[in-house]
């Protein structure tokens, strides 16, 4: 019913052009850019349902195709589309920006327009990396979204806003630009920019190797997994609360859907042959960066450490494929860890939203992210108190909540290769329990700290609403998934039919 | 050699130029100091006219006449074309500026419009003395100009530092061309190149005369070891004049480059690739790494010069047309870019007041979003970023790279591209993130504005839509 409609393009432009609008507007009618800006979010979040409602779920072909030339010299075209793996994480990033536009109503008074601007340009251009086709246009999209992220932390950031963001930007673009030069080469070998076309190209085993590496470097850092993630402490922590939102809800998933889009598909075998350095990788930042969470003082910090370990069950699920192969279990295992990678991811994006959402409730009125600075604050607000004492159950990895399904199905997966593996990725149930639960005790919990917990008030209603919003979608995902699971099944069988062939 | 009318018309854009010229030369000597407008109407009114008279007599296939010494194609078209234009801008941009410190005088547009009739002249030159006329030509009005704040001190020395090593790089181009012509009996490209095909490498004189030919260019273009003069004169020289240096010559030196190694020796490719890849590659690595520690703005976009033209001559280096057309692309792109930039120091300068230093530009955005935004998406474009046009310059340079199977030269060049988002990022970053410590109001007529805007805005329009100047670059090496 929406075919005539480009619905991807409308997806990506009309927060691109909507944001540009408000930035006009200037900051002098504040509350007339608030309203445009949420308008635009939530009309957006409309049109990508459209996504949701018109996927056939029965087919790993790329739909809502929309394909023009570009640049003819160059055979770049404009080649937009979305399976399974693309659209939740599209749907993901439309309604992840509503939130985002609501939590820095108030907040934000310096320059508002500008700041709803940035996060409605980012929004469009983060649909247009999950759906780009061409990978030229994935290419410009994925660099593009550096700079509004640039100027979010840098103008509207903490103290140290200035190194933070620097480290940022330099850190990802020195990651992605050695995947361009991997994407020029395969285009030379596959004749065009589609990557469609790259999946089916021909490799040999060096090729294979050091294209694999150029994406390593792209998409390890923009995960980030360890030993390349320490720009995204530094980044979390002084970013506003939004750019902290957007950051671990999505940018971090870009990583995770690189993955899936380039590396296994193109080079099949260079991942088999070093499965073994992403698992390992994985594992460290899951044992390792757990241990590492628990001794930080600072809220942001520790969310943001436990960020990196959750998304170490993402890669995890994606490269423990490979051990499952070659073991001898049914490949039923392969497609739990790829799917449960791909529900940690959305489960993910809700839950590191709302903890740094709710922690951007308390920043808002103690201007404070030290843990030692709280302490009782379920006395003064009781509502709010209940709200994160259940994200944090959630990013523990509760039965019930969306943060376990991911979790226990990677860990299901991991046995069928290596009842290590599995042992390691469990001690996350622990870990993740501890630190998630100690900090909420700290700040949550006990007698009140001092006269300014005493004086917080409780939360009104419109954070009410974003965390209530996002509390039911982490339940909802965490007792039902099905429908998610179905709407990437298709397109995840598909994606391990192609990995089981090898391109030599 | 006959002598036929018909022969005129194709060089009708430089005798138009040339006449125009000298009737501004004439014109102002009877103006006075408060009709000075009428000079520079008058200038930039003959600029977009040869631009005119340029469409008009361009055709399609190239013709060589004046028994082979000038040479008419498309890509000498093209380049014009860009020439012109930018130097239009270049005169706009600087009017404010020369007339805020009393140089708004006739012999900066007079020796301006040399400067372009000798780039035209280059650009269509198929002898080595045609070319080597327009080279001096250009070479003569730009030293004049360096120096045209006489009071100036620091524009004498840059002048003269300027004038030493320039004279020297002429010196070391005649003598290789006079090694060249020793070696071939011939100084136009179409015969050189066919005697060198002949004798290939065999001959130590053509040897000789290869490097001391790429040497020229390398100190033309600026390029590292023969960089020496360029932060030195952009630092000295009067904004307004650097606009000027920054900008068109580049398009100039990557026509003398082509018209020389390509067209002339293109079958000793495999010898001066070698060469360049090393100029290359030392550009791009001191140009980046330098421009880091510079605290003057007008020093560092100097280094960035450098470690751009190192983009260009990839593009040269690769040798196929994809190559060619890159490298055109960028010295078109850049030049937008040099002018975009120098037009911002241009705009927060006034009387009394050369916004030079870095911290100049801190808190522009709370100053001016407008004009931070602009130069914001020029630094962006100079750092590559996507969805700026300077992504698309370095992406097709790479590809050209690339594909002639040099994918080292692509990493390093990527490489150093890292390295060079710092120093551009911190420029965004004083604008954006840094309080203001000068709080004077931008003061600029409201042409200046438009055009800085439509400059800025040229940035994300081109590299949202690349494909037709592409195209174009293209179409002159089909």
């Amino acid at each position: 019913m929406f075919a005539d409609l480009p619905i991807l393009s409308l997806t990506i432009w009309l927060p691109i052009i909507g944001g540009m609008l408000v930035f006009a507007s200037g900051n002098q009618a504040a509350n007339a850019s608030r309203w445009t800006a949420l308008t635009v979010a939530i009309l957006t979040f409309v049109v990508s349902l459209a996504l949701w409602a018109g996927f056939d779920t029965s087919t790993a072909q790329m739909q809502f195709v929309e394909r023009t030339s570009w640049i003819a010299l160059f055979d770049i075209e404009y080649y937009l589309g979305v399976d399974g793996i693309s659209m939740p994480l599209i749907i993901l990033t439309t309604f992840i920006s509503i939130f985002v536009i609501i939590a820095g109503w108030e907040v934000v008074q310096y320059r508002p327009a500008s700041y709803m601007a940035a996060f409605l340009i980012m929004e469009g251009v983060m649909v247009g990396v999950f759906s780009a086709l061409d990978a030229m246009l994935f290419y410009v999209f994925w660099e593009a979204m550096l700079i509004p992220m640039f100027l979010i932390i840098g103008i509207w950031g903490g103290p140290n806003r200035v190194y933070a963001t620097i480290k940022f930007f330099l850190y990802t673009f020195f990651g992605s630009v050695f995947m361009l030069v991997a994407l020029i080469y395969m285009y030379f070998q596959a004749g065009s920019f589609d990557i469609l076309a790259f999946h089916d190209l021909k490799l040999g085993l060096t090729e294979q190797i050091l294209i694999f590496v150029a994406f390593l470097l792209a998409f390890a850092v923009k995960v980030p997994m360890w030993p390349v993630h320490t720009w995204l402490p530094d980044a979390h922590v002084e970013a506003p609360t939004g750019g902290s939102v957007i950051l671990a809800a999505i940018m971090l998933k870009i990583g995770g859907y690189g993955f899936l889009r380039f590396s296994l598909p193109i080079t099949p075998d260079a991942s088999q042959q070093l499965d073994w350095l992403i698992i390992t990788m994985s594992l460290i930042a899951v044992v390792y960066i757990g241990f590492v969470a628990l001794v930080q003082q600072d809220m942001k910090k520790l969310i943001a450490y436990s960020s990196i370990a959750h998304m170490g069950f993402v890669t995890l699920g994606f490269f423990i494929v490979f051990m499952i192969f070659a073991g001898d279990s049914a490949s039923g295992g392969a497609t739990l860890g790829v799917e449960g990678g791909m529900v940690q991811m959305v489960s993910h994006g809700f839950i590191s939203a709302a903890m740094f959402l709710c922690v951007g409730v308390l920043y808002d009125r103690m201007h404070s992210r030290q843990i030692a600075d709280y302490g009782g604050v379920a006395n003064t607000m009781p509502l709010f108190a209940g709200l994160m004492v259940f994200f944090a159950m959630a990013n523990a990895g509760l039965p019930g909540t969306s943060g376990f399904v991911g979790e226990f199905m990677v860990i299901l997966a991991s046995f069928q290769a290596d009842f290590w593996f599995a042992f390691l990725a469990a001690t996350t149930l622990i870990l993740g329990a501890a630190y998630t639960l100690w900090m909420v005790k700290r700040v949550i919990f006990g007698v009140v700290a001092n006269e300014r917990v005493a004086a917080l008030k409780d939360i009104g209603s419109r954070e009410f609403f974003v965390l209530g919003s996002l509390a039911l979608a982490v339940l909802a995902l965490g007792l039902w998934p099905a429908p998610l699971v179905e709407v990437m099944d298709a397109s995840i069988v598909n994606l391990l039919k192609h990995l089981a062939v090898s391109k030599l | 050699m006959q002598f036929d009318t018909s022969n005129l018309i194709p060089v009708l854009p430089e005798i138009f130029l040339l006449t125009m010229t000298s009737v501004v030369l004439v014109t102002d000597l009877f103006l006075k100091q408060e009709q000075r407008m009428i000079s520079y109407g008058m200038v930039q009114v003959t600029l977009w006219l040869a631009v005119g008279v340029v469409l008009l007599t361009g055709q399609g296939e190239a013709r060589v006449l004046f028994d082979g010494s000038v040479i008419r194609d498309r890509m000498g078209d093209i380049l014009k074309i860009s020439i012109l234009v930018i130097t239009s801008g270049v005169f706009l941009y600087s009017r404010d500026y020369l007339r805020d410190r009393d140089l708004f005088k006739g012999e900066y547009y007079v020796l301006g419009l040399f400067a372009v009739l000798g780039m035209l002249v280059m650009v269509s030159a198929n002898g080595f003395l045609t070319l080597y006329l327009g080279l001096e030509l250009l070479a003569l009005s730009l030293y004049a100009l360096v120096a045209f704040d006489r009071d100036s001190i620091g524009g004498s020395e840059a002048a003269m530092k300027y004038f030493v090593l320039g004279a020297l790089a002429s010196g070391m181009l005649l003598y290789g061309i006079s090694m060249i012509y020793g070696a071939t009996g011939a100084i136009e490209f179409g015969t050189v190149a066919k005697a060198v095909a002949a004798s290939g490498m065999d001959d130590l004189v053509l040897v000789f005369g290869v490097v001391f030919v790429v040497i020229g260019i390398a100190f033309k273009f600026g390029a590292v070891p023969f960089h020496m003069w360029a932060p030195d004169v952009y630092h000295g020289a009067p904004t307004a004049v650097v606009l000027l240096i920054s900008s068109a010559p580049k398009m100039a030196a990557f026509a003398m480059a082509m018209r020389l190694l390509v067209d002339g020796m293109g079958s000793l490719h495999g010898d001066w690739q070698g060469m360049l890849v090393i100029l290359a590659v030392l550009s791009m690595g001191l140009g980046n790494l330098v421009a880091i520690a510079q605290a003057n703005i007008k020093r560092m976009l100097a280094y960035s010069t450098i470690s751009h033209v190192g983009f260009i001559l990839l593009g040269i280096l690769a040798g196929t047309s994809a190559g060619y057309t890159a490298a055109m692309f960028y010295s078109i792109v850049y030049a937008l870019m040099a002018i975009g930039a120098f037009g911002i120091v241009v705009l927060l300068s006034r009387r009394g007041f050369e916004a030079e230093n870095l911290e100049d530009y801190k808190g522009l955005h709370d100053r001016s979003p407008w004009f931070a935004a602009m130069m914001m998406l020029v630094m962006f474009s100079m750092a590559g970023v996507p969805p700026t046009v300077g992504f698309f310059a370095k992406l097709v340079v790479l590809q050209a790279v690339v594909d002639v199977d040099m994918t080292w030269l692509a990493l390093v060049g990527v490489f150093f591209s890292i390295i060079g988002a710092f120093y551009y990022l911190r420029i965004v970053k004083l604008m954006y993130f840094d309080k203001p410590v000068d709080e004077a109001p931008l003061s600029a007529s409201l042409d200046t504005r438009v055009a800085l805007s439509v400059n800025g805005l040229a940035m994300l329009v081109l590299g949202m839509f690349p494909g037709g100047l592409l195209t174009l670059c293209g179409s002159a090496f089909a």
